[in-house]
């Protein structure tokens, strides 16, 4: 990659669990408007592209971004819909900017999950032949991958609810997170079950939200701010779609993703080169299993690493200190809110959860069920 | 774009209302082996994997998750992009894009929609505004219903240039092997068939289709390493009208509308001062027939309000001066995922010399493909056989 391309602004809404004082298209603007006001930008002279990250069955409109084409300026101009996860967004609207088409790009992502039920939105992501009538949704299928996951890498119940305690009492420093708290591991063990091993405290809560950012090339990035974060490097990858076909403890995808990114950003041993990182802990255990994919330990020591605090938010390679998805990020818009608070990590804006001088962050998406597909994405302060 | 960018191969399934013999993965499957066979090519070859479609019309949520073992994603990167009827050219625009920013060498992009499992006029009605557009939505018919009293008002046309437009199309797609809608019809026919609403009649609309397209993108070392007539993607251009433009179906609007402001950017960049001398074949994404008259004119392949006279005088037909849609266009076969990157797919395929029966009768060095969607969107494609002409 010859020429560099930076991040140059970020906005967030405040997640709450309902937003019922305003529709997505509201939302948006909320997020694009600070992100404008706060990097000096207007859509009309400076922004040349715009990419946005919803799905028409979670909006409730067929082609869903036309909600948005208004706020995001994409009347009369660009604007594509990204159709997966936040990360992605920021992966396509960096091939856009690398390809020289584009100067400087809007990335939205936003999701009202308040106005529909998870469970039937995702069970419909199920093959509808073989497995839909099952009545599979992700948290079904989470469990069955953190019962293999903890069978094969001998992960205990007591490792994974460590991880909900960490990363609820590291929301309440992040002003965006709307679930925090200070729980202890047998609070969390005593949670009921929701689809065994995963009980109630496991599992990201549903939330309303928006988050904006704006990438742009380096020449424009500097003219911009003084402080671009860079991005160093990106990966993608699918796995295969039906359960049965993968062994659900491995992460085939993520490690191709995670290997392309670092091969771009000229990473070579992760756990050493990286300060901080914010990857999808839509589900607990996922926290651990995506440690091994990302090559931060080997396989099966993730456990070990919760365990030794080095993941904590003071430890060594602080992992989610913002909360992370438990904390109640939407779907969707979570892999952009990894990104974005990966850049106010670098740019030291972090506030309560800001952690010690980080130069290299991680953040990481994933969608579908069981992460079969995943984004990786490399920033860098330098 | 820093690279050239060149079509080295592409494939599409048969058309049709049912296609019972296939589910959506060996749909897809059968438009990727086609383009992979084209380009002579595996699929290990392939860098990344980029979907279009519209999930609502499947029901399945995340389909190019569920389409892995058919799109050839697995262990590969790739996206899915959701943008309405134009989502197939936003494809190839979002392929372009990957390999000019020099990560990819090798892209495959996919466009497809199995209409039959769910129900087109429902889900094209929920394209409306819920609070202000649903409880008036017309689906795709009223839209086109109320562009169609708009040109004959404004213009002078009558029902018969419309039919006119819709015997050329089915009349072109007899010659193409893949099209869904091979009607040997008359103009008569088409005055006669079933009022929808008026002036739409059944022939005036394009079908519910399943389908998918396949296209293989490269950078130009693979072209020419590769490919013995690599075409080249000359530029291509977005815009939208947002959806409170109330007054988008007045054919004598002043307002800057999406498809002139596209056709515009899109000339300026190539320098382009006749368009109908400029490229030698139009596939343009005409879901009714009053819109092909309409992209007649918004195109500048003739002035305001003269759209219906290049029809009457024959000039769009497969041997005019100006040939658009040999295909049969979009009146003959929609899957919309697919749709506008048939468009293109097509318009490769005249420049190749490879279009088979509806190969236009003319030497094609250059082509323009349009696609149509949303509340008023489009994305225009520029090919050539030239990589700098």
């Amino acid at each position: 990659m010859s020429e560099r391309f930076a991040i140059v602004g970020v906005a967030q809404t405040r997640f709450s669990p309902k937003r019922a004082d305003v529709n997505y298209a509201e939302m948006a603007y909320e997020v694009i408007a600070k992100v404008l006001s706060d990097t000096g930008l207007t859509i009309e002279r400076d922004i040349d592209n715009a990419v946005s990250c919803s799905h028409d069955i979670w909006d409730g409109q067929t082609i869903s971004d036309i909600g948005i084409t208004d706020v995001i300026g994409g009347h009369l101009r660009n604007e594509e819909k990204m159709a997966m996860d936040g990360s992605t967004a920021v992966y396509y609207a960096a091939i856009g900017i690398l390809s020289g088409e584009f100067d400087c790009t809007l990335v939205l992502a936003h999701t009202k999950m308040s106005q529909t039920n998870r469970n039937i939105v995702n069970n419909t992501a199920f093959d509808p032949i073989y497995t839909r009538m099952l009545g599979l949704d992700f948290t079904s299928a989470a469990a069955l991958q953190a019962k293999r996951y903890m069978h094969c890498r001998n992960v205990t119940e007591r490792q994974v609810a460590k991880v909900v305690v960490k990363n609820l009492s590291n929301a309440i420093h992040n002003p965006v997170a709307h679930k925090t708290g200070r729980h202890t591991i047998a609070a969390v063990l005593d949670a009921p079950f929701v689809a065994a091993p995963l009980r109630a405290l496991d599992i990201a809560p549903d939330a309303d939200g928006a988050v904006a950012l704006v990438m742009a090339s380096e020449k424009r990035a500097k003219t911009i701010t003084a402080c671009p974060v860079w991005i160093l490097g990106l990966g993608a990858c699918y796995d295969a779609p039906y359960l049965g076909d993968r062994d659900l403890s491995e992460c085939l995808a993520l490690e191709k993703a995670a290997d392309r990114a670092y091969r771009m950003a000229g990473i070579t041993d992760p756990a050493r080169e990286v300060d901080v990182i914010e990857l999808g802990d839509e589900f607990s255990y996922q926290e651990l299993l995506w440690l091994e994919g990302l090559g931060i330990c080997g396989r099966g020591e993730a456990g070990h690493l919760i365990d030794s605090g080095s993941i904590a938010i003071d430890g060594d390679l602080p992992v989610n200190p913002s909360g992370g998805l438990l904390s109640g990020v939407p779907i969707n818009v979570s892999g952009l809110n990894r990104v974005a608070e990966a850049v106010l990590q670098l740019r030291g804006e972090a506030e309560g959860h800001q952690v010690k001088n980080p130069k290299i962050a991680v953040a990481q998406g994933h969608s579908g069920f069981c992460g079969q597909h995943q984004c990786v994405i490399v920033l860098g302060r330098e | 774009m820093k690279r050239n960018v060149a079509i080295i191969g592409g494939g599409q399934t048969y058309h049709a209302a049912r296609r019972h013999d296939v589910n959506q993965i060996e749909m897809v499957n059968e438009a990727v082996r086609a383009a992979l066979a084209d380009a002579r090519m595996t699929i290990d070859e392939i860098d990344t994997v980029l979907v279009g479609n519209m999930e609502f019309f499947e029901g399945t949520h995340m389909t190019d998750c569920w389409l892995v073992d058919g799109t050839g994603a697995y262990g590969k990167p790739g996206l899915k992009i959701t943008t309405g009827g134009t989502v197939g050219a936003t494809i190839v625009c979002a392929g372009a894009h990957h390999v000019a920013s020099g990560l990819f060498d090798k892209v495959l992009c996919i466009g497809f929609e199995k209409q039959e499992e769910g129900d087109t006029g429902a889900i094209l009605s929920a394209v409306a505004h819920p609070l202000y557009g649903r409880s008036m939505a017309g689906a795709a018919v009223g839209y086109f219903a109320m562009m169609g009293t708009s040109y004959m008002a404004a213009w002078g046309a009558r029902e018969e240039h419309s039919a006119m437009v819709a015997v050329k199309a089915r009349q072109n797609a007899r010659k193409n092997k893949y099209a869904h809608l091979k009607l040997d019809i008359t103009v008569e026919d088409v005055l006669n068939s079933r009022m929808l609403a008026y002036p739409i009649r059944m022939l005036d609309m394009c079908p519910a289709s399943n389908g998918a397209c396949a296209m293989i993108l490269t950078d130009e070392k693979t072209a020419v390493d590769r490919c013995r007539k690599p075409i080249w993607i000359r530029a291509m251009d977005t815009a939208h009208n947002e959806q409170f433009e109330l007054d988008w179906r007045d054919v004598t609007t002043r307002k800057p509308i999406f498809s002139k402001v596209s056709a515009g950017r899109l000339y300026k960049r190539l320098g382009v001062e006749q368009p109908s001398e400029y490229f030698d074949v139009f596939e343009i994404y005409e879901p009714a027939t009053w819109a092909e008259l309409v992209w007649y004119e918004d195109l500048g392949l003739c002035r305001p309000g003269e759209g219906f006279m290049l029809i009457e005088e024959h000039k769009t037909e497969m041997d005019g001066p100006i040939p658009v849609n040999p295909s049969g266009g979009v009146l003959s076969t929609n899957c919309i995922g697919a749709s506008a990157m048939l468009r293109v797919w097509e318009a490769a395929l005249q420049i190749r010399g490879d279009a088979g029966e509806h190969q236009v009768p003319r030497d094609v060095r250059r082509a323009l493909a349009t696609a149509y969607g949303g509340t008023n969107w489009t994305v225009l494609t520029a090919l050539s056989s030239k990589k700098d002409d």
